[in-house]
């Protein structure tokens, strides 16, 4: 009998099975991407290369402005969620404190529960609490599920930690204030830096909660493309997909990269 | 001053300046005492070990010492000064951790610099007292690599530099070498006897290791259950246990459960459980006091019990048994005899040009100053 690995039928197999869901996952995008550059106003039919689409949204006001709304909400959210999120992963990991199990289980629940549950629950409680929509509920709302994913993965790397780092630098002479700025964060740096980009990219994908929590003429990218689709797709949509894609996996492959390099430095 | 029962003979009465001290220190977690009334005192320039099977309360004892732990009751002094209310950061010990703990962000270099550095040390004085403690260690040539670049011994290095670095009163090591293999060991345990020496800052040990403590340490306790069993030098814990579970933890021993016949001033004399009447060098109970009567285990050391193969003259302490196993292990051979009684009697003799083999009558023999009555 021959040797399951040598048989030629098994690897075209399962080669065809994965050509097959690489196309289903990646192709719409492919197409998405490649009437981007075509001429012709209708999707439907070929007309030609062009960059014209490309130039064209980069002009578009709107579009710039809500780039302007989401990138400042973004950075707001993410940069809230860095701090808190990164002493709420310290303070639980390090500290003993009577319902700190609940603590634990109530600061990951956002990544579980749907968008529109945190959407209409964020909306209903700025109504009763009387607050007017704007951008900086947006940027309240985008808060809550980013400081969850920071927690998260800084306290991912918090339990591969030595838990003794702190005392080290105590006992070294180090205050408590000292042996956080100066030894703790440095290690949880990587991810830390790793979590932030994370967050910042769910922040910027996000339309859900945006569209529910926006007021005062806050306008986030998503929202703005899904009020475009509405009546048709148009070419200069596809084009700011394909770059809010390309600026997606950019910002991911710096994350990965940060998170690789510096397991590589701690691991070798 | 905090006085034991197993005070060190010697240093009564004397004068000597004591680097740590621990008086009557309890330490309780969670409703449990895992410290119950320490007292220690460390003279100063002494390799000092504390010896005990794992959950004894050593390391907290460590802990205690260095500040992670703030005790429960009494009080931990360190050069005569109280340090009930004096923080990790601002107690001259340093520690070495047992995993090292090196900061995995900051090359050898700045790991060892990183206490001057707090301390706001010139520039050229952090310099010079790091290049020279690495020195010490034999790191020089490793400065500028990450910890994640060395071996476990290398890491070991880095982290006593780091600690001698800051030219402490004492440097705690808790279970320094417990992850190195063996051979390695036995390098960083000569590595370790010879800074003691070079630099003469107090030592305090913590290891579950007795043939490390034997081998390193000026004095040893030993700890049990939260307790301080015995202290004093290796060899008055090897040769003189005070107790059954010392001289049981403390290299190999034969014991035998028994009660005392009769009492003399120089002399005890015990029939054991299973009827073996022994001539025993008589010994103290906990409180310093002769043994006089009463349930007592003796303890007879496998190197001290003699082997003959025709009865010998006298009948001292001379029990006949039938040779079960012999143990060839290079240097000496290990003879695991059943006396006729039913007790088996591990016994160590020096490598023999004729090893007998199995079942053969051995008649074993030791003197009355090679065993010891315990109190049960």
């Amino acid at each position: 009998m021959q040797a399951p690995s040598k048989s030629p039928l098994r690897i075209s197999w399962q080669a065809l099975f994965s050509v097959l869901m690489f196309g289903f996952m990646y192709l719409p995008i492919l197409v998405l991407g490649f009437y981007s550059f075509n001429q012709s106003p209708n999707s439907a039919q070929w007309g030609g290369f062009t960059l014209s689409w490309y130039v064209k949204f980069f002009n578009d006001s709107r579009i710039l402005s809500a780039l302007s709304d989401s990138l400042t909400v973004a950075f707001c959210a993410v940069g809230i969620s860095a701090i808190i999120g990164t002493l709420m992963a310290v303070g639980l990991a390090r500290y003993r404190f009577p319902g700190k199990q609940l603590y634990q289980g109530a600061s990951y629940l956002p990544l579980i529960i749907p968008d529109i549950a945190i959407a209409v629950s964020t909306l209903v409680f700025l109504a009763v609490i009387a607050v007017p929509l704007s951008l900086w509920t947006i940027v309240a709302a985008h808060t809550v599920f980013c400081l969850s994913y920071v927690a998260f993965v800084v306290s991912t790397r918090l339990v591969n930690l030595n838990p003794h780092l702190e005392e080290a630098a105590q006992d070294l002479g180090a205050t408590p204030y000292q042996s956080l700025v100066r030894v703790l964060l440095p290690e949880l740096m990587p991810a830390i830096v790793s979590g932030c980009l994370l967050a910042f990219v769910l922040s910027m994908d996000d339309f859900l909660i945006a569209s529910f929590t926006a007021g005062g003429g806050a306008t986030t990218l998503p929202m703005e493309i899904f009020s475009r689709i509405r009546t048709s797709v148009k070419p200069d949509i596809n084009a700011l997909s394909v770059v809010l894609m390309v600026a997606s996996g950019a910002v991911a492959l710096i994350a990965e990269t940060i998170r690789y390099r510096s397991e590589k430095k701690r691991l070798q | 001053m905090a006085q034991t029962a197993t005070q060190n003979q010697q240093t009564t009465g004397i004068n000597v300046e004591f680097d740590v001290e621990l008086r009557k220190v309890f330490k309780v977690f969670n409703g449990e005492i895992v410290v119950r009334g320490i007292d220690l005192s460390i003279r100063r320039g002494e390799f000092f070990s504390i010896l005990g099977p794992s959950g004894c309360g050593k390391t907290t004892t460590l802990r205690l010492i260095a500040g992670f732990e703030t005790p429960t009751a009494g009080d931990v002094l360190i050069r005569g000064q109280s340090m009930l209310n004096v923080p990790p950061y601002r107690r001259p010990a340093n520690t070495v951790f047992q995993n090292y703990a090196l900061f995995s962000h900051l090359t050898v270099w700045e790991n060892v610099a990183f206490g001057l550095r707090i301390k706001k040390r010139g520039k050229a004085e952090v310099q010079e007292r790091v290049k020279e403690a690495l020195k010490l260690v034999k790191m020089e040539g490793f400065a500028k690599r990450f910890p994640a670049q060395l071996s476990g011994g290398q890491q070991q290095r880095v982290a006593l530099a780091r600690a001698l670095v800051n030219r402490p009163t004492v440097v705690l090591l808790d279970e320094p070498l417990g992850a190195l293999d063996l051979k390695l060991r036995k390098e960083m345990q000569v590595e370790l006897s010879n800074l003691h020496q070079e630099l003469g800052v107090t030592f305090v040990l913590v290891t579950h290791d007795q043939e490390e403590a034997l081998s390193l340490s000026d004095r040893i306790a030993v700890m049990v259950d939260g307790k301080v069993e015995q202290m004093g030098s290796p060899s008055q814990i090897y040769d003189r246990p005070q107790t059954p579970f010392v001289a049981d933890f403390i290299g190999d021993t034969n014991l035998f459960r028994g009660r005392i016949e009769g009492a003399h001033p120089t002399m005890l004399w015990v029939i054991t459980d299973k009827g073996l009447k022994m001539k025993v060098q008589p010994a103290n109970d906990t409180n310093g006091l002769p043994l006089t009567s009463g349930a007592v285990v003796v303890s007879v050391r496998p190197e001290k019990v003699n082997v003959g193969f025709s009865p010998p003259d006298g009948s001292l302490n001379c029990f006949e048994g039938r040779l079960k196993h012999v143990m060839y292990l290079g240097t000496h051979v290990h003879y695991v005899v059943q006396l006729l009684s039913g007790d088996q009697i591990t016994v160590r003799q020096p490598n023999a040009l004729n090893v007998p083999t199995g079942d053969t009558p051995v008649y074993l023999h030791w003197g009355a100053d090679d065993c010891l009555a315990l109190p049960e």
